[in-house]
């Protein structure tokens, strides 16, 4: 996928056409997606269902289409590793590290949940820059710390939250993570995005200077930054808006 | 040398351990599937790379069959009760955040002392996998100081790895279901035959509309392939090499770099993307799987503009 050091290409990278030319029946696991998502189907259902209609379409029989779809899965596997992490994680969770993060938070007065997001967002948005992509993610750093943390702020000035508000902290948490690692990484000359481009246009007899599409990679990062940074002093506003009204403990705070 | 498949191997025990803590769980009301499933799963990490690949399809569609038709429970919460964590807490102080911590600074540690590192001449590591195998060593680093520094049960890392991946369920082996749905996208053609859609029935004689039917366009198909690297090649084929290079003169790098990132503006708005966008949701306990996507539309909105006006700003100039 986008981040997430990729070994090997995307797979799509190098594309392969089967059965007698492709035609508009392929699209039918395009159609099965869409449908199934729209309607909340079990997602691994509507996508084992999307591959094997796909490959039949395309003029597969049910064993080379199955074939595919385990090859498929097996090489990748890579994308599960990150899940190594969950024994340390659950850990420290019983031990008491999310409720820790939250101590640390309520102990910075200026700590709100949007300033805090936006450091995170900052120092994964370089680190991603710097080639260092696997320093944040999901598991080992948004579930354990920055949540707690984000939430801890809120909790710090507005008192207990409503659990809506816990559950848009926590998206908006996952967010930054997301949106940091995306723009900046490509600020990176050996990440598997500008790889794949410079392969990709190689193969059409052009060359192109990493560095320099790197370098078209800093203004996005900078409007990103810019735009999702102005987000988060909104949500900071909104909380405030939600939650001051509700909790009237905060009258020293303001 | 050590590979990923070193690394699978210490998969496959995680995820065998974890069907073996729910398979002894009584409180587990749904225990049978869930072992079944993490089971199955710890099969394709331990010999999938020795089985035909027609097995392991079999066998991921079983697990399929037992997520979505069986389903999957969940055993007993919390192995801690709130008091217990917050006197733990107050004990450790910010010594917790030490393993946690250590994940980050022994990958970071990882992948500059084992690029080129060598043991009696040969490479200590696959090279190609630094990263995933710091990842990995990592992992294993942090989780042996914390059981030196809390020194808990021998069980718990396995029953905390079960509460957890638990909570996230069917959802931890999505994205590895949505790559191999990507591979049979790509070997059945599908990006060609919306190629020649788009290029059939956009209107594309403006250099204008040329650069905003490219970022639009890899935005759109990411969300379709879940994976920018899947549609950057269809995309750029189809419509960046041929019109805004060839037939208006832009700058093949701005129109690469750019559209890449257009692409990602997409990722963020699907749930094909997966592992970014869904997972997440399951391990922050989120009962809505669309939550994080809604927060980051707005943000993928504005940046799709920003980049469409940098890249018609910039592309023709030279």
């Amino acid at each position: 996928m986008d981040a997430g050091a990729e070994p090997g290409e995307g797979v799509g990278g190098a594309e392969v056409t089967i059965g007698g030319g492709p035609g508009l029946l392929t699209l039918i696991g395009i159609l099965i997606v869409v449908v199934g998502f729209a309607l909340r189907l079990n997602p691994l259902l509507v996508v084992t269902a999307a591959g094997l209609a796909t490959g039949l379409a395309s003029g597969l029989g049910p064993v080379e289409v199955i074939t595919a779809f385990g090859k498929a899965f097996t090489e990748s596997r890579y994308v599960a590793i990150v899940w190594l992490v969950l024994p340390v994680i659950g850990l420290l969770e019983r031990s008491g590290l999310k409720e820790r993060a939250r101590t640390v938070i309520a102990a910075i007065p200026a700590a709100t949940t949007g300033r805090v997001l936006s450091i995170y967002f900052t120092l994964r948005q370089i680190s991603a820059a710097l080639g260092l992509i696997s320093l944040g993610g999901h598991a080992q750093m948004v579930r354990p710390l920055v949540a707690p943390m984000a939430e801890g702020a809120a909790e710090n000035k507005f008192g207990p939250l409503p659990i809506e508000t816990r559950r848009r902290i926590r998206a908006h948490s996952a967010a930054v993570d997301n949106v940091a690692v995306f723009f900046g990484e490509d600020i990176f000359i050996a990440i598997g995005s500008i790889l794949l481009i410079k392969g990709f246009l190689e193969q059409n007899g052009i060359q192109v200077e990493p560095t320099k599409l790197a370098m078209w990679a800093v203004p996005t990062a900078i409007a990103a930054w810019i735009i999702h940074n102005a987000r988060l002093l909104l949500l900071d506003r909104s909380l405030r808006r939600e939650l001051a009204s509700a909790a009237p403990s905060t009258e020293k705070e303001a | 040398m050590i590979t990923l498949e070193h690394v699978y191997w210490i998969m496959g025990a995680l995820s065998g351990g974890v069907a073996i803590v729910n398979l002894r769980d009584p409180g587990n009301p749904k225990r049978y599937n869930n072992a079944a499933f993490w089971g199955l799963y710890a099969v394709t990490f331990l010999i999938g790379s020795r089985i035909p690949h027609f097995a392991s399809g079999c066998i991921v569609i079983a697990m399929v069959l037992v997520a979505s038709i069986g389903k999957l429970g969940q055993g007993k919460g919390e192995s801690a009760s709130p008091e217990e964590r917050a006197a733990s807490a107050a004990r450790w102080g910010n010594r917790l955040f030490i393993p946690a911590l250590t994940v980050p600074a022994v990958t970071l540690l990882g992948t500059f002392l084992l690029k080129g590192a060598a043991f009696h001449g040969a490479p200590l590591v696959d090279q190609k996998q630094i990263t995933q195998i710091s990842l990995a060593i990592a992992t294993i680093v942090a989780l042996a100081v914390g059981m030196i520094m809390l020194r808990p049960p021998l069980s718990a890392p396995i029953h905390e790895a079960r509460r957890l991946w638990d909570s996230v369920g069917w959802a931890a082996v999505l994205p590895q279901m949505l790559a191999a749905l990507g591979a049979l996208f790509a070997a059945a053609g599908v990006g060609k035959v919306v190629a020649d859609l788009a290029g059939r029935y956009l209107p594309l004689g403006s250099p204008f509309a040329a650069v905003a039917t490219y970022t639009i366009g890899m935005a759109l198909f990411t969300m379709i392939m879940g994976n920018a690297f899947a549609a950057f090649p269809v995309m750029t084929a189809g419509i960046g090499l041929p019109l805004i290079m060839s037939r208006f003169g832009g700058d093949v790098t701005v129109m690469a770099a750019v559209g890449m990132l257009s692409g990602f503006c997409g990722t963020l708005m699907t749930p094909m993307a997966a592992n970014y966008n869904i997972v997440p949701t399951a391990l922050l306990e989120l009962p809505d799987e669309y939550a994080v996507i809604k927060a980051q539309i707005p943000t993928a909105l504005l940046l799709l503009a920003v980049n469409t006006a940098i890249m018609y700003l910039f592309v023709y100039r030279h």
